[in-house]
């Protein structure tokens, strides 16, 4: 486990603070932010490797604020991998065994499991310098796991990879966090990759905390703007609001259930918006009127820009849907939003 | 035709003479002196004593000026390339100082401050150790010239060692010095190398501080300026032939071990060198 207590990290230029965050046991967490939001700043203080201003750090109950990074019992795996050039294969991964505990220490049985796992069993002997992308990153996570460390940092492990390889490592990670039981806490900036591996996330912004919570939660239900949007909600606006109906600037729609008395914006999924050359006129629906004003091909999928006379609106249509409304180049569209799929904070 | 167009460039014409030029102005004195001499004054000269004693205490002396400065200077390099603290850029121009001083003065300095009119030239005295007319007083100064040019080259080393490999080495479990002598040292041992190189070869060559601190007992620089001043070009040219010589075939030596290719990723090829 691991627990971060008001931490706060002042550098030139920045600061981080204060955080409070719990990753459980076993946990998969992921910090989640845009560049320069403080994510690896996190990462490295956890560490050790950052001087803290203020805080406190605890893995599995010890308070480790004070100790050097080497007593912490932690593993950390960069995006760029940072294997040590003037060692082998089997040398990187083994760097880390001397300095084990003799009841921590991983036989070599265990060492060579993980390799078979991770697929990397057959390059033992290689120079490091002389592997591709993912296979760097597949020794990168076993040399980290090697020492059987209590938490694995991972520092946007798929970013320097491409689409294909990125995949496989983002399997191999989740079948190696399920594996080795091992605390995983990631920093990513991808939400996608967060969805796929993490369970709780927190949302990092201008090195403050936005929202904390099950992915799935942060999806839906996003608690502020900047987390909406970082989300991939387009359609954010303000609002005022009415028992269940919100009130923007030109248009109004109708809620499943009655907000929450703080709320101050409604948000919707791009793809809960529905387009049709024609209203359904269905009663329980909200529908507004708009133009198409831009379509961008995405290729599995599309996005839609519908200008209303009061706001702009954004849709993802599978795209077949949207290739269709393309060909069928219709003057109006009508925007069918259900209730549900208004979100309010 | 990418080859025809390139000749038509002017800047491609202006590179090849700048190139011819200062290839010429390096060489063409240097080729001068070494044609001079003929082969018996060679022969003479290394037979003579008094050469082959300057020439081995000016490599004695660039030697441990050199090795001082490994000692001193590898932490103190380590330092400038890892932490950034106020006042860094004071301390790191302090460190170019004796590059910049004409060497005379460097020599009056450490006079003055080893002299028996100062406080610390007495304690040194009274510890032994004497520095006007001395080797230890010629250490003492070729060490003062030549440092600069190790840790500068040893600073640009460390510094293109990621600092991501120590972080790493650190939360495997390896202490901040297991982390030194395991990654930083292997990556940056070329670096040190030619740290030395270029320190023992600035002190070989240092003329005007030594003049100052120690014209006894005779360095080879001093020993040309002598020949020269007492006999003339004629005589001074064959020690100072000699004294090429032998630095180059030690230097270059040095640098086939410095560029040698080692382990995978060792060394550092990328090392700018500053100095």
């Amino acid at each position: 486990m691991v627990k971060l207590e008001q931490l706060a990290i002042e550098l030139p230029g920045f600061s981080l603070g204060r955080i409070d965050l719990t990753v459980k046991p076993g946990e998969c967490f992921v910090l989640l932010g845009p560049t320069g939001s403080g994510k690896t700043l996190t990462l490295e203080a956890i560490a050790g490797i950052l001087p803290i201003s203020q805080g406190r750090i605890r893995i599995n109950g010890i308070d480790v604020t004070r100790l050097p990074p080497e007593k912490r019992g932690i593993g950390i795996v960069y995006q760029d991998f940072a294997l040590f050039p003037h060692l082998s294969v089997i040398d990187n991964i083994n760097y880390g065994l001397r300095y084990c505990k003799k009841t921590n220490r991983p036989s070599g049985k265990r060492i060579a499991e993980l390799m078979a796992h991770t697929g990397i069993d057959h390059l033992a002997r290689r120079d490091v310098n002389t592997l591709s992308g993912g296979e760097k990153q597949r020794v990168a996570l076993v040399r980290a796991l090697s020492v059987n460390p209590s938490v694995l940092l991972l520092d946007e492990p798929l970013s320097a990879l491409d689409r294909g390889i990125r995949y496989e490592i983002q399997k191999l990670l989740k079948s190696l966090h399920q594996e080795t039981g091992t605390t995983f806490l990631m920093v990513t900036h991808d939400f996608t990759e967060a969805i796929f591996l993490g369970q709780r996330a927190a949302i990092l912004n201008n090195g403050r905390i936005e929202q904390t919570g099950p992915l799935i939660d942060i999806l839906r239900h996003p608690k502020s703007p900047f987390v909406a949007k970082f989300v991939g909600i387009p359609n954010v606006f303000p609002a005022r609001f009415k028992n269940n109906r919100a009130e923007m600037d030109g248009f109004a729609l109708k809620l499943e259930q009655k907000p929450a008395d703080a709320s101050t914006h409604i948000a919707i999924r791009p793809e809960d918006i529905c387009l049709h050359p024609s209203s359904t006129l269905d009663a329980d629906t909200n529908v507004l009127i708009g133009k198409i004003s831009d379509m961008a091909d995405y290729g599995p999928y599309g996005e839609v820009t519908v200008q209303t006379p009061a706001a702009t609106f954004k849709a993802t249509l599978p795209r077949r849907e949207m290739l269709a409304l393309y060909h069928s180049q219709p003057g109006e569209v009508f925007l069918q939003i259900p209730p549900d799929g208004v979100h309010t904070f | 035709m990418r080859r025809i167009r390139q000749y038509r460039d002017p800047l491609f014409w202006i590179s090849l003479f700048s190139c011819a030029a200062v290839s010429a102005f390096i060489l063409l004195p240097l080729l001068q002196m070494l044609c001079e001499p003929t082969w018996q004054g060679l022969c003479e000269a290394m037979a003579d004593k008094t050469v082959r004693r300057a020439i081995g205490l000016s490599l004695y002396s660039a030697g441990w000026a050199a090795l001082i400065s490994f000692v001193i200077g590898t932490p103190f390099a380590y330092l400038l390339a890892r932490k950034s603290f106020s006042g860094k850029r004071i301390i790191e121009g302090i460190v170019d100082l004796p590059i910049m001083i004409p060497h005379p003065i460097i020599g009056i300095a450490i006079l003055g401050l080893t002299g028996s009119e100062h406080w610390i030239g007495r304690l040194i005295q009274e510890a032994g150790i004497r520095i006007m007319g001395t080797v230890t007083g010629i250490i003492v100064v070729l060490t003062f010239v030549g440092l600069p040019f190790y840790i500068n080259t040893v600073k640009n080393g460390f510094e293109a060692v990621p600092v991501r490999l120590e972080n790493v080495s650190r939360s495997m479990g390896a202490s901040f010095t297991g982390t030194f002598f395991r990654i930083t040292f292997p990556l940056a041992w070329r670096s040190m190398l030619v740290g030395l190189i270029l320190c023992a070869a600035r002190a070989i060559s240092e003329f005007g501080a030594v003049i100052i601190v120690a014209y006894h007992p005779m360095v080879a620089p001093v020993l040309i300026y002598e020949r020269f001043t007492a006999y003339g070009l004629e005589y001074s040219q064959p020690v100072a032939v000699v004294l090429i010589l032998v630095c180059l075939v030690l230097f270059v030596a040095l640098r086939i071990v410095s560029t040698a290719k080692g382990p995978a990723g060792a060394g550092m090829s990328k090392t700018k060198f500053s100095a």
